[in-house]
């Protein structure tokens, strides 16, 4: 035992909270955005003209298909080219902010997925009540329909979360500095990988462990009495 | 107040309502029986255009459902609905049941529309229950509720589509006795009910229907009386035997 040396956390502290602070942003960011997108991708998919359920499928489909890793290469090599062809400027992004755009992006056809499940797991007489009253079809869907069905899906959009949490440190591959890749970039230069990634899965757990509480604690305060 | 003219409904190749034609005069109650897959449900939804139709019409005030330009919501809003499961908004209080639609459809205030729906939850005998979810309610208080949301809009008809089918049997007479009453008032009624008490207590006409088609449509007492059909006078056999 006398060989670890955990002073190494200690001394890379700050550049640790940083990729952390990173990893968290993408997470938040591409919740936030991914449920937003996803729900407009999920209403598209159950709507009634085919042209919006194709385009939704495709994506969906398209998206699911697709390794991540793959995913955030091709936004990284491609986006900056596709902005230059669009503005005719050269804007660069950077590895950092692509990221962002690709995990929303990703995001939102498993979350779509998700919401759908949970829209069509509302009742029919739900929507025929709230027509019935003379709400409109985004009336019923923001007021009736999507309140129930977000509740319903709390859990797995959670669960989803917590996956892309973990998930954010495949931006290594674009040499983008996260969480987990700080800790990599670290054990390369001071060669004491066991330290760096035994922390490193302690504070992974304890993050993830903790937002699964979370999950199961406002489970029980939103659910709806039956 | 209601005319529904020759309406024809098709699921694919079965065909649902053949050839439905009856009226609902001005402060008239009429009560739809018939055995169940009759089409009953189908064509009192077919008032409201919750289901749509491919033949016929159907007018409420004056205004063709059928019209693609006719504006549902507000045709909607001025016909009240009553459904077989109550579909109370889970998530919601009471109250919040009760004043939603006020708010976001027929612009009220939050205090006019408060006050209103809580005159309306006393009228149906729930006062104490305004703060509670529908989950913490009876099936025969929901169904009490759900018919108070309805007149909060006041409405210009009213519709029941098997209001008392879900319920347990002590809580029926709950029910019926607010219907009851609301007919006495002079509300315009289209129920749909295997209640025959109810019926024979209020209803101006009877309309009996059977394999998507209106078989009988008479006044009370010649419906009870002397129903013309053999499958109406079958029917009434079975479901008046105890």
């Amino acid at each position: 035992m006398g060989d670890f040396d955990f002073s190494i956390i200690a001394a890379n502290w700050r550049f640790l909270a940083e990729g952390l602070r990173y990893t968290v942003q993408v997470t938040l960011t591409a919740m936030v955005g991914g449920i937003l997108l996803g729900t407009l991708l999920a209403l598209m998919r159950l709507a009634s003209l085919w042209p919006l359920r194709w385009l939704a499928a495709a994506y969906i489909n398209f998206f699911r298909s697709v390794p991540l890793v793959q995913v955030i290469l091709a936004v990284y090599l491609i986006l900056p080219l596709l902005l230059q062809f669009l503005t005719g400027r050269l804007i660069p992004i950077g590895a950092d902010n692509s990221a962002y755009f690709t995990f929303t992006i990703f995001e939102a056809a498993y979350y779509a997925e998700i919401i759908r499940s949970g829209i069509q797991s509302i009742p029919r007489g739900q929507v025929a009540a709230g027509y019935a009253l003379g709400f409109t079809y985004s009336q019923t869907m923001r007021l009736v329909v999507l309140p129930q069905a977000f509740r319903n899906m709390l859990p797995v959009l959670l669960t989803q979360t917590i996956v892309l949490f973990q998930d954010v440190s495949l931006v290594y591959a674009i040499g983008a500095t996260d969480f987990f890749g700080a800790a990599d970039k670290i054990t390369q230069r001071d060669l004491r990988p066991v330290e760096m990634y035994t922390t490193v899965a302690v504070v992974y757990f304890v993050l993830c462990f903790a937002l699964s509480r979370l999950v199961k604690y406002l489970q029980s305060r939103i659910a709806i009495i039956r | 107040m209601i005319a529904i003219n020759n309406v024809s409904k098709w699921y694919g190749d079965f065909q649902v309502l053949t050839d439905c034609t009856t009226r609902v005069a001005k402060g008239e109650v009429v009560v739809v029986c018939g055995p169940s897959g009759s089409g009953k449900s189908t064509l009192i939804k077919c008032v409201n255009a919750l289901e749509p139709f491919q033949k016929g019409s159907v007018v409420v005030n004056g205004i063709a459902v059928e019209n693609t330009k006719t504006n549902l919501p507000r045709l909607r809003a001025q016909v009240g609905m009553v459904f077989q499961h109550f579909e109370l908004f889970p998530h919601m209080t009471i109250t919040q049941n009760l004043t939603v639609a006020q708010i976001k459809v027929l612009g009220r205030g939050k205090e006019e529309a408060l006050d209103k729906g809580l005159k309306l939850l006393d009228r149906v005998g729930l006062k104490s229950q305004a703060d509670k979810f529908p989950g913490q309610l009876s099936g025969g208080q929901q169904q009490r509720v759900a018919i108070a949301r309805a007149l909060a809009m006041d409405p210009i008809c009213m519709l029941f589509d098997e209001p008392t089918s879900a319920l347990d049997p002590e809580m029926i007479n709950e029910v019926l006795d607010v219907m009851v009453q609301l007919a006495r008032e002079g509300m315009t009624m289209m129920c749909v009910t295997h209640e025959m008490g109810f019926a024979r207590k209020v209803a101006h006409r009877v309309i009996f229907m059977d394999q998507g088609a209106i078989v009988e449509d008479a006044t009370k007492d010649d419906f009870f009386g002397k129903p013309h059909s053999e499958r109406a006078q079958n029917f009434l056999a079975k479901i008046l035997q105890h």
